[in-house]
């Protein structure tokens, strides 16, 4: 065949390295997105297809007495004007324990954003003069913007069935904590508070929905086909099997295109009702008023240590803001306080918490799931524990890290952990006891925190019996290329990619012949998406199977056409030659393929992965649970500026105990922007509403996020392993991880610098200026 | 100021050629029609993103004679009789331009969304600047926000096509 060069003398017989996986291939999706050939879902236009755009509530909380459209049912252009009348009244949500949401408010709205009314339009333009002619009379009532004082009896309750405004309790207890406090060396408290934070993908939500002959089509912007198709089919009453959701290229996800929205939902009803295909969309406000992202909270912190730094107990008090809806919140309250054993061994381990509703827009799952804040808190609290004990911030960690093969007190089982090497190595390539001993220039500060995630959740959003991930590998006819079929959902971290890397291996072929067709519920098996860090471990097994499955049917064909046992062949980088005998010519995969297809028809393989049973029986234990976890370090060096509170990160390390590294270059990149968004959250970001409770920067001029001037230079490292038996190649998740140091880290670094505890998030300028100021002034008024 | 003829309803339209990459195209066209929508919706240019349409996140940038602009922010009459580059017309030749080829060697591109704008800013810095410095190169995109890459890979990539050494 030509461009294959056979080896004179079988040389490939060798200690086995892997051939396509450890390798920074270049995305499967790469050039099409270079070139602007490749098409998101605001980018697809179909014959006859119709604009939308919903109208939204300009009250935080008021009662709909009525919605009168016929002023815009009259505008040309205007062909469908909708109000609840005309769409399902089953609530949905994401979260099956609390289904809260109408596709369209009924009786009332619960946020200045709410869902009131749907128009479809001949273009864009018209959509808005239908929206301005659409007459809705409110009873405005008393709104709850503060989550601190949501519970209080005198605040009005924002849904009839969760009385003091109570979306979610938690009340968790692992073994004696008051008995461990007592007998504590030193127990000190802090409190922390996160804000509001906005996942803000670059590209914004759309869907374009085409109901015809009874059956729907969907295309979206959305991180998961499988539950776009269950909610939406469980909406509407029909069979998933009549639903196909489609995924063009997402422009980002992280946690917020999760679960279906309104555009979705009205577009499924407008296009039924006009006969036309519908293109909803949301503008940068309309998706800042959706939200979905990271919830603020309060966090109080208490932990009882020994003399030499050993935490004996820790008491994790939180408030949550989980706005007006439940979205993937009660995960997020689970979340919270789930994952905070993981990096720390201690055996006494009270969790409490409170997810309140506001009428605010509703919080869910932003990259690193209701981890993040709660860290920062934890890390912030730990180093204030160090000093008070005169222990070095590394070396606490060290004396208390997680090691391999243990189980936290609440329930989750870790195999694979190289934590301490990690902290190890933090210490060696930041020059941190130097740092320490010397000391940096004034208003310098270097700071540390450790990280964990889960690799993949432990369970579905819903209870099912599916597999987490399937896919299936088709061969094509002649053995120059396969096609991996599998709905696990590449909103940019590059899963189609390192899928394909990880198939070709276990096929023993080439990642280059891979092509992918992924993202359609009807063309591909199950995949639950894009979330909790879950695909590349869990649609890879699946990867793995198909692929092992394909190798081994091409092997036995090959074994007839060599006139060898199938047992003595190998395949690698698609060459199939023999183990034991060196002068045997080896053949092509091409050929055996092609033959194999010539005697046996299609060369397909099949995949499937699915979780085992996980956790503890206590009351929320599902969450948090995962089959694997990886661990890290991060360092961050901050210059601050005592004159204006300025923070600049200077430099930023992160170590890494990721497992199996599949594709170097993508792993780099996810922890440059998970360190990116973390820095950002940690210094610039927060959604702010005015009195009224409307966002008064729903815009990325007014909601700063790092530009390439903010983001720091950045060193990657690695403590490399393959140890994880409960993976793939014993790989672990990198995406999230990521961002579960870097508030502690950043925090640290100021603290280190000015001496100051800025207890709340966003470490602004204005805010580490004030605390330099009150720490001025208290030292003038000692003296 | 373009011709314009006026329609039923009494709304003008005017009459505006623009060179899209290298192409002239005669179209008519709504006082209020923005560039990015004139190249996407007449065109099918869809390269071209739609991120904010407030110019602040740069996903629409396009070079307008050559200097990046946000095309969200320049109505189409105002490009009337002047050169627009979009991402589809970058390079010249069936192959990838230098800086594409960079930014996909680098894993300066993930989720994509911002890759056309970013390409089109650094194609305007090197066409100025052919040696810029790190500083200059993290100037020269700083309109443009990424919320994937956390800009470094891009910095990086956008280096390696000036031709210096960039440790990767």
């Amino acid at each position: 065949m030509e461009g294959i060069r056979y080896p004179k003398e079988n040389t490939l017989y060798k200690k086995k390295e892997y051939t396509q996986i450890g390798q920074s291939k270049p995305r499967i999706d790469g050039v099409s997105k270079a070139t602007g050939a490749g098409k998101y879902c605001g980018d697809l236009k179909f014959p006859n297809m119709l604009y939308g755009k919903m109208l939204t509530s300009p009250h935080a909380h008021a009662k709909i007495l009525s919605i009168d459209t016929s002023a815009a049912e009259k505008i040309p252009g205007v062909i469908k004007v909708i109000t609840h009348k005309d769409v399902p009244s089953l609530k949905y949500g994401i979260s099956p324990a609390r289904w809260d949401e109408n596709v369209l408010c009924i009786d009332k709205v619960r946020f200045v954003g709410d869902k009131v009314a749907a128009v479809a339009c001949v273009d864009e333009e018209t959509c808005y003069k239908a929206l301005k002619a659409i007459k809705v009379e409110y009873e405005v009532l008393p709104a709850v913007l503060n989550y601190r004082t949501a519970m209080n009896e005198d605040m009005p309750q924002i849904h009839d069935e969760y009385p003091r405004n109570i979306n979610t309790e938690i009340h968790q207890l692992f073994g004696d904590v008051d008995k461990a406090l007592e007998e504590a060396y030193h127990v000190r408290t802090d409190v922390f508070e996160g804000q509001r934070t906005y996942q803000c993908p670059i590209e914004p939500h759309s869907a374009i929905s085409i109901w015809k002959d009874n059956k729907l089509t969907v295309y979206s912007s959305t991180q998961s086909v499988h539950y776009f198709q269950y909610y939406i089919a469980r909406e509407f009453g029909l069979k998933m099997g009549d639903v196909r959701v489609i995924r063009p290229l997402v422009g980002g996800g992280f946690g917020g295109k999760l679960e279906p929205t309104g555009l979705e939902f009205n577009g499924a009803v407008l296009s039924k009702l006009t006969g036309r295909p519908v293109k909803m969309f949301y503008d940068r406000a309309e998706m800042f008023a959706h939200n979905r992202g990271r919830h603020q909270g309060h966090y109080e912190i208490t932990t009882g240590v020994t003399k030499e730094g050993k935490i004996l107990a820790a008491k994790a008090n939180f408030v949550l803001d989980g706005g007006a809806y439940t979205s993937l919140g009660i995960a997020t309250a689970y979340y919270a306080g789930g994952l905070l054993p993981l990096t720390y061994d201690f055996e006494n381990y009270q969790f409490d918490l409170m997810r309140m509703y506001t009428n605010l827009p509703a919080c869910g799952a932003q990259r690193g799931h209701g981890a993040p804040q709660p860290k920062y808190a934890f890390e912030s609290h730990l180093d204030n524990v160090a000093r008070d004990l005169g222990i070095d911030p590394i070396e606490i960690r060290k004396r208390n890290a997680r090691q391999p093969n243990t189980n936290t007190c609440n329930g989750m089982g870790i195999q694979s952990c190289h934590l301490t090497e990690a902290l190890e190595k933090i210490e060696t390539i930041t020059d941190w006891k130097a740092k320490k001993e010397k000391g940096l220039p004034k208003g310098r500060g270097i700071g540390m925190a450790t990280g964990s995630f889960v690799t993949g959740a432990g369970y579905p959003i819903y209870r099912n019996d599916y597999p987490s991930s399937s896919c299936m590998v088709r061969v094509n006819e002649d053995g120059t290329s396969a096609t991996l079929y599998a709905n696990a959902i590449d909103i940019g971290q590059g899963s189609d990619t390192v899928l394909c890397q990880m198939t070709a291996e276990a096929m023993g072929y080439r990642y280059e012949n891979m092509k992918i067709v992924t993202g359609d519920t009807e063309t591909a098996p199950l995949d639950f998406g894009a979330y909790s860090s879950r695909q590349t471990a869990y649609c890879g097994w699946a990867c793995k199977r198909a692929g092992e499955e394909i190798k081994a049917k091409i092997l036995e064909t090959a074994g007839f056409m060599m006139h060898l046992p199938p047992e003595d062949l190998e395949c690698e980088e698609g060459i199939i030659f023999s183990k034991s005998r060196p002068k045997v010519e080896p053949i092509t995969f091409e050929e055996a393929a092609k033959k194999y297809f010539i005697i046996k028809g299609p060369l397909v393989g099949t995949g499937v992965y699915t979780v085992p049973r996980l956790g503890g029986y206590h009351k929320g234990a599902p969450v948090a649970t995962s089959p694997s976890y990886s661990f890290c370090t991060q360092a961050a060096e901050v210059q601050v500026d005592e004159e204006t509170g300025e923070v600049d990160v200077i430099h930023a390390w992160d170590v890494h105990d990721a497992g199996q590294i599949i594709n170097p270059a993508l792993m780099k990149g996810q922890v440059h922007g998970a360190f990116g968004m973390g820095i950002s959250e940690t210094i610039m970001e927060e959604v702010v509403f005015n009195k009224d409770g409307k966002i008064i920067n729903p815009d990325v001029g007014g909601y700063r996020i790092i530009t390439a001037l903010d983001m720091p230079d950045f060193t990657n490292d690695l403590i490399p392993s393959n140890d994880e038996p409960a993976t793939p190649w014993g790989l672990k998740e990198i995406g999230e991880g990521s961002n579960n140091p870097t508030m502690g880290a950043v925090r640290n670094a100021i603290y280190d610098a000015i001496g100051v505890n800025v207890a709340s998030l966003p470490l602004s300028y204005e805010k580490v200026w004030r605390a330099i100021k009150e720490k001025k002034e208290k030292e003038q008024a000692a003296k | 100021m373009s011709n314009f003829i006026v329609d039923n309803n009494g709304i003008k339209r005017y009459l505006v050629t623009i060179n899209v990459n290298g192409i002239e195209y005669t179209k008519v066209v709504k006082a209020n029609t923005l560039l990015v929508n004139f190249l996407r919706e007449e065109l099918d240019l869809t390269g071209t993103k739609k991120g904010c349409e407030l110019g602040d996140c740069g996903s629409c940038t396009v070079l307008l004679e050559g200097k990046p602009v946000n095309s969200c922010l320049i109505l189409a009459i105002e490009a009337d009789g002047m050169k627009v580059t979009t991402i589809e017309g970058v390079a010249s030749t069936a192959n990838l331009d230098n800086i594409q080829e960079k930014f996909l060697e680098y894993g300066a591109i993930q989720c994509g969304y911002c890759s056309a704008g970013m390409i089109l800013s650094a194609k305007a810095l090197l066409t100025e600047n052919p040696k810029p410095t790190e500083e200059e190169v993290r100037a020269g995109i700083s309109g443009n926000l990424c919320r994937c890459t956390g800009y470094i890979n891009i910095i990086k990539a956008i280096m390696a096509a000036s031709g210096q050494e960039v440790m990767n």
